[in-house]
Formats: structure tokens, C-alpha cells, sequence
């Protein structure tokens, strides 16, 4: 099946915004990982901010070093010799841990209840309910069992969206708020169309909230040493995989972050689409034998 | 110890020319959200013109000087005064230690700025001494001013006071702009009978305006087309899967009040955009107050890099005005 071609949109004098597919899919974001990195090792003059989303991809120009035109033809340029090369990708896995049903998502649900389809419901019994499983942890165990990928770097500084590697028909989908939370607790996990967050800072949000995580993911005072190299953890292409904790040990990670020694577990890996398509189940496995070292 | 901070006025902030490059992980330009009066007031005081300023916006603060320093107010139109009296807009200052500096009632424009020989020398985050709030880092410990703080000057190249501005280099402010606008990103998605609406609608400026966005109302919904939404994209008509955002680009969440991010974007989200207004109109947002009216005017990319060549050129003169 040949490639569906990407739809170019100049936004205003500044901006390219081309748009993949309509759709989600891991075709759609690998193809905008491609090109993407491949703009940015070609550092050209003129080119500011090279963004890599879901299923689309924005690239920032001056347009007074470089002509928009010549951007477009760059861009199309890439996007034909691409073509069907198979994807490849050099990534890294992170362990992230996760304090589900946690007292202040809980809390802050409290707070807004009156802004959600279902004021009855938590929101972990809503998700469960309207994605078919039989209870909270059941719904949990699938949120945890398969790795994510971090498909967008965004919205807010350091805030990852991140895509579940399962089957279609396995994705957890969920409506936004009706109208949106005017608050959100600190490195909430959440969950809105068919995409997870994480919410790098405690603001406005309209996801589900799931739970949180002990682990900073954005610190410009770059703290913990995974923070040292920048102050923005995730990076679009990285793999995560959430491991549901208690509150005991998430009290005493938050202990250590407080005391600058706690560290996430992440190990580098090379993924390959093809491989992971053939059986992914299969393939999440080797995952997560990489990340505990058998 | 240079500058105290009295009163902090109703959002005042450190501001640059930004930063780029950091778009990809969430972090937007930030900056004077009205580049061109932002650079006059550098180049009055003999400073860079990129220098960190102070972006005063609506009810000014109250600032001692604690040093000697040559100030300068350019933008929205709030009368600085120096121990109670008034001095000129758009004109080079000479302000001595232990005077206080105030500012009358805003009379026009939303932002002004106040830049000081030798610049705001807050520490560079990521190339730039602007605050980003959403983030909490860069100009005065990452927020907006509060009574109590001390913001150190740089060295500055000593300038003579008492420069002005050329009336015909100065901002234009107005309380009904035209917002000019490259259409496209998702304008597919409304009927075309909508879209010629929203262009003919005279829209208000909401009290939820700030450097993150402008939102408008008071023009006509969007009518969708109808479609079965795609995989990932959410149930509302409104909704994509969430992609970046341009920088002027206008979003239109349940197709009601158009929100037109500015400098302080957030990068990226599910709302579709029907089309971005132009960089050379971004300064007037800046300068736009609540209820204050727009339209927005369709052109081509050809006129909108015809519009970016003339502010350049603008930008030019006012640099040749005002070269020591």
C-alpha cells in the first residue's frame, strides 16, 4: 500500500505544520521521527525549532534566512526519499513508578466533579467501565502491562504524551473532562483520547487522572541526576514502561528525591517497527527484559 | 543592588527577545510580546537592543532605584513619573538613587516597557533572560515581579538623557485592529459559509488575555464538517490528534472563542486552528486591552512576508534613529 502523502500547511510566515495522517498510529509517528531527525542532521541555516507530535510534525524558519518555499521543498524532499525504509530506532526505556488511586488525584477529582460525564465515578472506575474491564484492577494492570512510547514533547515544558504499544482494539480511550480541571497535582499520570501524560507541573488540565509518580520530569534547578544533562526528561521516541507501586514506596522515593538521590531505572535500546508489528506482545516482553537486565 | 521593587504592578515581568530551539520539549520563545517597543526602548538608553527590560502590563509597579541610571518607557501609553512627577513617554531619563519611580493610569495600549542602560542582569536560562511562568525559570526566579525584589543592572555604555523617540517611529495603538491571518492548518473542517463568518465578525478581546493567549468573543460559532472522527483524535468536532501549535496560530476549542497563542504558547494540544496570524501583527495583540475589538483579514503567505519586510524596515529606521 503506498504511503498516504503528508498535508503541508504554512502556519503564517513562520511556521510549517505538516500533518501525517488524521489519525493516530505508530506509522504516522515513526514517519514524523524520521524526517524530523533527519531536518535536524542536516542543520540548516535558518531553521529554528524542529517539533516532532502524534501523527504531524512543526518545523519553525526564519523566514528573512531561509525561504518558506525552500523549507517546503526540503521538507517534500525528505518525505519522498524516505519512502518505505524501515524504522529503526535508537531509544532508551524508562521504569517509571506509579502510585495509582492515589489521595490527591482522588482529592482533586473531588474538586471537580461537576465537570466530568460520570460525578458518581472515580475517574480510574470510569475509564475501567467504558474500556470494558471488570474493575480498577484490572483496568490498572493493562494501564501498567505494556510500555508506552513518548510520542510528543509538549503543551507545557517537559510534559510527554505518550501512546500505548498495544493493538488498536487494545488502546485505552477516554473523553477528556466536559470542561477542563482549572487544577491538576504535580506529575499526575493522565489520560485523554487515546494518549497518556504526564503532567510535568501542577496546572490546568482536562485528562483523567489515573495517579502520580514520585519522579520529577521537569526541574529547571536540574536537581536529580537524571535531570543533570537538561531539565526536561522525556524526549519524543523515548519508551516508558509504569510500574504500580505502594504508598510506603512511594513515600519513601519522594523521601529521596527531597533528600537529590533518587534515580530512574533506564536502559538503552534499539527498536525496530517491523519486528515490534510482527508480535508485539512478544516484543513488549523483550522490553521489559531489557529494562531488569536478564 | 540596583532596582527595589515597591509595588509589582499587575503583572510585570523580565523580558528579552527570547529564546528558539526549545519548542520540541514544551518550552515556548517567551519575550516582550511587542517586539518593536520593547527594542525602541533599549536603543534609547544606548542598550543592546535585545537587553532585558521589564514588561509592564495595564497598572504599572513602583520601583526605588537604589543607583544613578538612564530609563526609558516605551509602548502602551502610562506616563512614568520620578518622585510623584510626571515625565515623558518614549524619551531617555535620567533617574537618581533614591528615587522613585511610578507610573499614572494606563492611556492607551495594554504593554509598556521599561528598559534601563545597562540592561535587567537577571541570569540567562537557555539564551534568554525571559520569564517563562508556566515553566517557572528565566527573568526574576521565574515569575513575575513581587514587592521586595532587587533586580541587579549591568554595566551599561553611558548615555546621555533626554532622546526621544521620533512620533513617527513610535507604536500605533488602537482600540480596533485588523489581525491579518494566513489561513489553512484545519480550515478544512468548517464550512466554508463559517469561515467566511469568522472573518466578517468583529470579534472582542476577553478578560482571559494574557501572554499565553488572547481569547476573542463575541463573533458566531463555527459550523463543522460533518465527519466521523479519526482514531485518537476525541469526540468533540473540534478536536485533532493533538498536534504543535504555531505561534499566532488560532484555535477555536468547541468551535466557540478563538484563542490566538502568543509568545508564552503552549506548544502543542487537540484543538484544531484555522489559520495563523501573521508575525508583523503579533506586536499588536500585545498592545490589545479587554473589549478592545479585531477582525481578522485573510491574506496570502506573499503578503504576509510583504508585511514582515515593511515592520523590518520600520524596525530599521528606528535603529538609524536612533544610533549613538
Amino acid at each position: 500500500m503506498a504511503p498516504r502523502p503528508a498535508r503541508y500547511s504554512f502556519g503564517g510566515d513562520e511556521h510549517l505544520f505538516v500533518e501525517l495522517d488524521e489519525e493516530m498510529s505508530l506509522d504516522a509517528f515513526f514517519k514524523g521521527m524520521a524526517i524530523t531527525s533527519a531536518v535536524r542532521d542536516r542543520k540548516i541555516p535558518g531553521i529554528t525549532d524542529i517539533c516532532p507530535a502524534n501523527a504531524s510534525y512543526q518545523i519553525r524558519f526564519d523566514p528573512d534566512v531561509i525561504a518558506p518555499g525552500a523549507v517546503l521543498d526540503l521538507l517534500k524532499g525528505i518525505e519522498a526519499e524516505l519512502g518505505e525504509a524501515e524504522i529503526e530506532l535508537k531509544t532508551r526505556i524508562i521504569e517509571i513508578p506509579v502510585l495509582y488511586n492515589d489521595p490527591w488525584t482522588n482529592e482533586t477529582q473531588g474538586r471537580f466533579r461537576d465537570r466530568h460525564q460520570d460525578p458518581s465515578s472515580t475517574d480510574l472506575q470510569y475509564a475501567a467501565r467504558i474500556n470494558g474491564y471488570g474493575g480498577v484492577d484490572d483496568f490498572v494492570a493493562a494501564h501498567a502491562g505494556a510500555p508506552w512510547f513518548v510520542s510528543m514533547v509538549g503543551f507545557v515544558a517537559g510534559l510527554p504524551f505518550m501512546f500505548q504499544m498495544v493493538e488498536r482494539q487494545r488502546q485505552i480511550e477516554v473523553p477528556k473532562y466536559v470542561r477542563p480541571r482549572t487544577d491538576t497535582p504535580k506529575l499526575t499520570i493522565g489520560h485523554g483520547g487515546c494518549f497518556g501524560c504526564i503532567y510535568s507541573v501542577r496546572g490546568a488540565g482536562g485528562y483523567q487522572m489515573f495517579g502520580v509518580t514520585p519522579a520529577p520530569i521537569f526541574d529547571p534547578a536540574q536537581g536529580l541526576p537524571y535531570l543533570r544533562d537538561f531539565m526536561c526528561f522525556f524526549r519524543p521516541g523515548d519508551i516508558v514502561k509504569f510500574k504500580p507501586i505502594d504508598r510506603a514506596a512511594y513515600d519513601s522515593a519522594v523521601a529521596e528525591v527531597e533528600a537529590g538521590r533518587f534515580d530512574l531505572l533506564i536502559r538503552p535500546v534499539d527498536f525496530s517497527l517491523k519486528k515490534f508489528l510482527e508480535d508485539p506482545a512478544a516484543y513488549n516482553q523483550g522490553l521489559t527484559e531489557v529494562l531488569h537486565g536478564h | 543592588m540596583a532596582i527595589e521593587v515597591i509595588k509589582p504592578g499587575l503583572a510585570t515581568s523580565v523580558q528579552d527577545a527570547g529564546r528558539s530551539g526549545y519548542y520540541h520539549l514544551g518550552i515556548p520563545p517567551s519575550g516582550a510580546l511587542d517586539q518593536y517597543s520593547f527594542r525602541a526602548a533599549n536603543l534609547l538608553v544606548g542598550n543592546d537592543e535585545g537587553a532585558a527590560v521589564l514588561e509592564l502590563t495595564m497598572l504599572g509597579p513602583e520601583l526605588a532605584f537604589r543607583r544613578d541610571a538612564v530609563i526609558a518607557v516605551t509602548g502602551a501609553v502610562m506616563t512614568p513619573k520620578l518622585d510623584g512627577v510626571a515625565q515623558a513617554c518614549n524619551t531617555a531619563l535620567a533617574v537618581k538613587a533614591g528615587q522613585v519611580l511610578s507610573f499614572d493610569f494606563l492611556k492607551g495600549g495594554a504593554r509598556a516597557y521599561l528598559a534601563v542602560a545597562g540592561g535587567i542582569d537577571v541570569p540567562v536560562v537557555l539564551g534568554s533572560r525571559s520569564t517563562y511562568g508556566l515553566g517557572a525559570f528565566g527573568g526574576h526566579q521565574g515569575r513575575k515581579l513581587a514587592a521586595g525584589d532587587v533586580l541587579p543592572i549591568g554595566a551599561g555604555t553611558p548615555v546621555r538623557a533626554g532622546r526621544s523617540l521620533d512620533p513617527a517611529l513610535q507604536p500605533v495603538l488602537e482600540k480596533a485592529v485588523e489581525l491579518r491571518v494566513v489561513p489553512g492548518l484545519y480550515d478544512h473542517r468548517v464550512t466554508r459559509a463559517s469561515m467566511e463568518a469568522f472573518y466578517a465578525d468583529t470579534w472582542s478581546v476577553a478578560p482571559e488575555a494574557d501572554r499565553i493567549g488572547y481569547r476573542y468573543r463575541g463573533g458566531r460559532p463555527l459550523e463543522f464538517v460533518a465527519r466521523t472522527q479519526p482514531f485518537g483524535a476525541g469526540s468533540d468536532p473540534s478536536n485533532i490528534v493533538d498536534a504543535c501549535y504555531p505561534i499566532g496560530s488560532i484555535q477555536v476549542p468547541a468551535g466557540l472563542e478563538p484563542i490566538v497563542l502568543h509568545r508564552d504558547a503552549v506548544s502543542g494540544g487537540g484543538y484544531m486552528m484555522v489559520g495563523t496570524v501573521i508575525s508583523a501583527d503579533l506586536d499588536r495583540i500585545g498592545q490589545m486591552q479587554p473589549n478592545h475589538k479585531a477582525r481578522f483579514v485573510v491574506v496570502d503567505l506573499a503578503a504576509a512576508l510583504a508585511a514582515r519586510a515593511e515592520r523590518r524596515a520600520r524596525l530599521d529606521r528606528l535603529r538609524a534613529s536612533l544610533a549613538l
